[in-house]
Parts: C-alpha cells; structure tokens; sequence
C-alpha cells in the first residue's frame, strides 16, 4: 500500500475515534446536566401524566445502567433524533440547530477569507521589509488583534462604523420585512465578518511572517536569485508557495477558535447563526439544544480538521506518515 | 562575574532582566495591581454606592471615569472589577495548575494503563472548540464567583495536563528518578520530589499566560450574561451594559474603560509571559 494511502486511512480512522469521544462528553455532559433526563425526549407542550413518564422512562431506557443508555442515545442520535428543544413549541432540537449552520458558515467563511488574504498578504510584506517601519507597524496590529477579546472588537466596530458612521446596519443578517436582496445581505455582512477576521488576520500574518522569514534564507531562494529570477517571482513563486504549507494547517487548526469568535460577534449584532443558538440556549438551561448544537459543532470542527490534514498530505509529498 | 557559575534561575532572571517587552509589561501592571489593590484608600466612592443626583454623568471633576444607569462610580466599580477578575483568574489558575500537574505526572510516572486513561480524558476535553466547551460547562456549572472559577479551570486544565506529561516522560528515564524507584519511592514522593521541580518552569509560564487567558475567559462570560452576575463588578458585566444601544452610543465611558483596562492587563500579562518562556528556555541564550 502506498504511504500516502496508508496515511489517509489512518487519520481517517483517527477521526471515526475522535467523533466516538465527542459523542460520549457530550451525553456526559448530559447527564451531568441538572434536571430530567426524560425532559429532553418529551415534547413539552404535550400534556403528561407520571405513568406516562415512567413509562417513558422504561421507553427510552433511562432506568438502564449509562453505558446501555449511552449506546441508546447514540443510536437515536445517529439516526438524527437529539430530542426536544425545552423552549417555546419544543422544537426537534436537530431541524433547529441545522437551520443555524447558515448564518454561521456565511459569516465565517467570510470572515477567513479576509483573515487569509490579509493575513498572508501582510505576513508578506513583513517578512519582505524585515525590521522596517511597515513591518513595526503590522507587528504592533498583529498583537493588539490577538490581545483584544472578540467581543471587545465587536462592541468597537458596531459603535464606530454602525452607531458613528452609520455606515452598515447595527445587527440582524436582513432587513426585517424587506424582501430578500443580496446588497441588504451584504451590507449587513461586511462589518461583523471584518470584525471577526481581526484575530485571525494577526495570527495567519504572524505565522506567515516567520515562516516565509525562514524559506528566503533556504538555499533553493538564494539560487533562484543567483540566476536572476525578478525579485516578485522569487517572493511569490520560489518562497511564498513553500512557506504556506504550515500556514494550511494553521488556517485548519484555528477553525475551532473562529467559532468561539463567532459566539462573541453573533451575540453583540444579533447574527441568527449557532453561537447564537447556543447563548440563547445557556441562558434558558435548554440542555438539550446546548448539547445538541454542541456536538453538530465539535463534529463539524473534526471534519474541518480532517479535510484540512487530507489537503495537506495531498499537496505536501513530504508528509510524514506514521 | 562571581566565583561560582550562576545557576539556571539566576540566568533565566538575568535574561527576563534584559527584556524590554517584559520590563514594560511590569511596568504596566504593577502600578495596576496597586492601585486595585488599594483603591479603597485612595477612592472615596465605593462600587455600589448609588449617586442619584449624577446618573449617566459623564467623567468630571467628581467622578473621573463618570457613572453608570443608576449612578454608581465607574473607577470604583472598575477597580472592584479588577478584584473580581483577578480573583477568579488566581483562583481558576491555581484550580487547573493543580488537576493539570497531578493528572500530567501520574500519566507520566504511572503505568501504561494510568497514562492512556489519563491522556484520553485529555484528548476528550480538547475535542470541542474552547469557547463551546465553556458555554456547555457554564451552563451545567452556573453563574457566580465560585462555578466561574470551576467553569475556567475546567477548560483549561487539558494543555498544561499535556505539557506537564511531556516534560516528565523524558524525567522519567533519568537516573536519579531510577534510583529513586529502586529505593522505593512512592508515587507521591516521585510527584512532588522529582516532578514537580523540574516542571516548574512549565508551570510559571503557563501560570502566567493562562492568567490573562482566564481574564479574557471570565470577561467573555460576564459579557454573555453567564460569569458573575450584577450586582457584583466584573470588566465583563460592565461591558454587558453595551448591549443596550443608549449606552453603546451616549454613555461610552461605561463600556470603553473597562475594555481598556481589560486589553492593556491581558497585553501586560502576555509581555511578561512570553519574557518569562524565552527566559526559561535554554536554547534563548544561544541567540
């Protein structure tokens, strides 16, 4: 079998194992929960007696012992069943998370797009004008971007650019009542998507930097030079195209930060996505909507992940497998 | 240079000494910590004294960092704030140092079957985002002083886990550790005789770090409505204020101070931090 298969398998499986693991904290987690358990599988507008409930009970299996109920709920959850939103018409706590990922995927994927290419394209630029003025400058950016809370930068931007200026809407991802229109969608993007790639930008711009820093003093750069390849092909084609490799795998691994920034930036402009979902759900203690959000969101991360080593093994024939 | 060699923790300090970023960053907090520390004596408001003649009142000569809503001092409950989140960032700190060193060294120093069981929990912790993992764990924990510091430490106690287990795996295979086995040793002397101190450089910089990273963590939850509720001061629960558009937009000294305050502690503690781990590490010098 050839490595990079051998390796594709593996990580595939390592994934099967870390989403396993999800699944047993996340029915832990709520267990652990106070309150019912059966709570979560009723419909809580329907009327219920107490030999209703403990027939219930004996229904979903909750007077087996944990390891029983924990492969019950697995199997329901497999199938799409995470049980009863505990607010207002009781939901089925699945149809309402998927209704969320939207939001959230626009306005994250929005948002790492602009992290990436200013973040690359400023790692650059330092990297290209070491020690100078620009440089300084994107230094001192970079690490008051990663120092400032998310929700800080939010409540920042919304009052300059929303509340000041007057620039873009203040919240919400449409105009209520207006019809659909993409200039609306757009107008109410622009800004928390901006805000949200903030930290990001300095983290990929930092990483991008060092990196790039490391590959222009590389033999193969100074050779490219020595037999006069313009300065512009040795930066962009000789040294940028090795020195992204790690920053792939960074962009990969910083997709679970982006989500707790989307939790932040949700919250202050009102954005109907997951983050949302979920502080709406905490602040009511509907545990089931927590956890289900919670483990669709901690799957998602894993995918990401996943595909990202994918990518990287497929683009890097260095790889090491094992 | 004296007549004995200097010791690794003289160099290191030596080395922090000289560092510009982290002399700074003391330079900050310090005269901080101070002044949270005493601002009793200095401040004649108290955090929730109630000034209903100077509701909303801007900063003035009488209130420096003016009033909120119901016209409580901003420096003072600023400055009460600060106590709040430094206490719950010592204590969280203190919580996960503790779970993260015990469950590192014994996955260290145990069996194979201490070490996977100890690991795995590890890797079960770290497989939701951060931010999610504490929105769950604040909703089983609850809001408040005491479950905010359980809810932080929480979280956080998986990396210096990890850290700690990698350090004092090689520590294991040492002579000295070896000899203290063949002697005898039980696992508690093996901890805290031979783990601990070679893996306190780990837990100084992580301490450190992780102290403005509960800061931001404790802020974030205040901010969501889930860390320490009013009528106590928190950085978080004053910029929780800003959610409501009027003081978004009319009254901003009751949300900017704090979220100043709060980015210039985090950027001070994170000077001093990196100062310390470059301090620590010994292939720095080498530069």
């Amino acid at each position: 079998m050839p490595p990079q298969v051998k390796y594709i398998i593996k990580r595939l499986l390592a994934g099967v194992a870390m989403l396993l693991g999800l699944s047993v904290l996340v029915f832990l987690l709520l267990r652990a929960a106070p309150g019912d358990p059966v709570d979560a599988y009723i419909n809580p507008s329907a009327a219920m007696s107490p030999q209703d409930l403990a027939a219930l009970r004996t229904r979903f299996g909750l007077d087996q012992p944990l390891p029983v109920q924990y492969l019950a709920w697995l199997r329901a959850a497999i199938t799409g069943d995470l049980g009863y939103s505990l607010q207002g018409t009781g939901d089925a706590v699945l149809p309402l998370v998927l209704s969320h990922i939207g939001p959230t995927m626009l306005l994250m994927g929005a948002g790492i797009t602009l992290a990436v290419v200013f973040g690359i394209a400023g790692g650059v630029l330092g990297a290209v004008r070491r020690n100078g003025a620009v440089d300084l400058l994107l230094s001192v950016l970079a690490f008051l971007g990663i120092s400032s809370p998310a929700f800080l930068t939010a409540l920042v931007g919304l009052y300059l650019f929303a509340v000041r200026l007057r620039l873009v809407p203040s919240g919400a991802m449409l105009t209520p009542g207006a019809p659909f229109a993409l200039g609306d969608l757009l107008a109410h993007l622009v800004l928390p998507a901006v805000l949200l790639s903030i930290g990001h930008t300095a983290l990929i711009m930092r990483y991008t930097r060092a990196s790039m820093l490391e590959v222009l003093n590389a033999d193969y750069v100074r050779t490219a030079r020595a037999k006069g390849v313009r300065e512009f092909s040795v930066v962009a084609r000789h040294a940028l195209r090795n020195a992204l490799l790690p920053v792939v795998t960074l962009i990969g691994s910083t997709i679970g930060l982006a989500i707790g920034g989307a939790v932040f930036i949700e919250s202050v402009f009102n954005w109907p996505g997951m983050g949302l979902l979920m502080v709406t759900a905490v602040r009511a203690r509907d545990y089931p909507v927590i956890m289900g959000a919670a483990l669709v969101i901690g799957a998602f991360v894993l995918l990401l992940n996943l595909l990202t080593d994918l990518a990287y093994a497929a683009v890097d024939p260095r790889i090491k497998v094992g | 240079m004296a007549a004995r060699s200097q010791g690794p923790m003289r160099r290191a300090l030596g080395r922090f000494a000289s560092n510009p970023a982290a002399l700074a960053g003391l330079a900050i907090l310090l005269p901080l910590l101070l002044a949270v520390i005493a601002y009793p004596l200095w401040l004649h408001f108290g955090p929730n004294d109630v000034d209903l003649m100077a509701r909303n009142a801007p900063p003035g000569a009488a209130h420096w960092l003016g009033t909120d809503g119901v016209g409580r001092d901003v420096l003072a409950r600023l400055m009460q704030g600060g106590r709040t989140s430094l206490l719950v960032a010592v204590l969280s700190v203190s919580l996960s140092l503790a779970i993260g060193f015990v469950v590192g060294a014994l996955a260290a120093f145990g069996d194979r079957w201490a070490d996977s069981i100890a690991m795995r929990c590890v890797d079960l912790a770290m497989t939701l985002p951060p931010v999610i993992l504490l929105l769950v764990l604040a909703s089983i924990i609850g809001t408040g002083i005491g479950p905010t510091v359980w809810v932080i430490a929480l979280l956080s106690w998986p990396v210096l886990a990890r850290m700690v287990r990698a350090r004092l795996l090689e520590v294991r295979e040492r002579d000295f550790v070896i000899a203290a086995r063949g002697m005898g040793a039980g696992t508690l002397h093996l901890l805290f005789r031979h783990g601990l101190p070679n893996a306190i450089d780990i837990m100084v910089v992580y301490a450190t770090l992780q102290i403005a990273n509960a800061i931001l963590l404790e802020a974030g939850l205040s901010f969501l409505g889930l860390g320490i509720p009013p009528p106590a001061a928190s950085w978080g629960n004053m910029m929780n204020a800003a959610q409501s558009t009027v003081v978004l937009e009319q009254y901003v000294w009751q949300w900017m101070s704090p979220g100043a305050t709060l980015v210039l502690t985090v950027l001070a503690i994170n000077f001093i931090g990196d100062g310390l781990r470059d301090a620590f590490d010994p292939r720095s010098g080498l530069n």
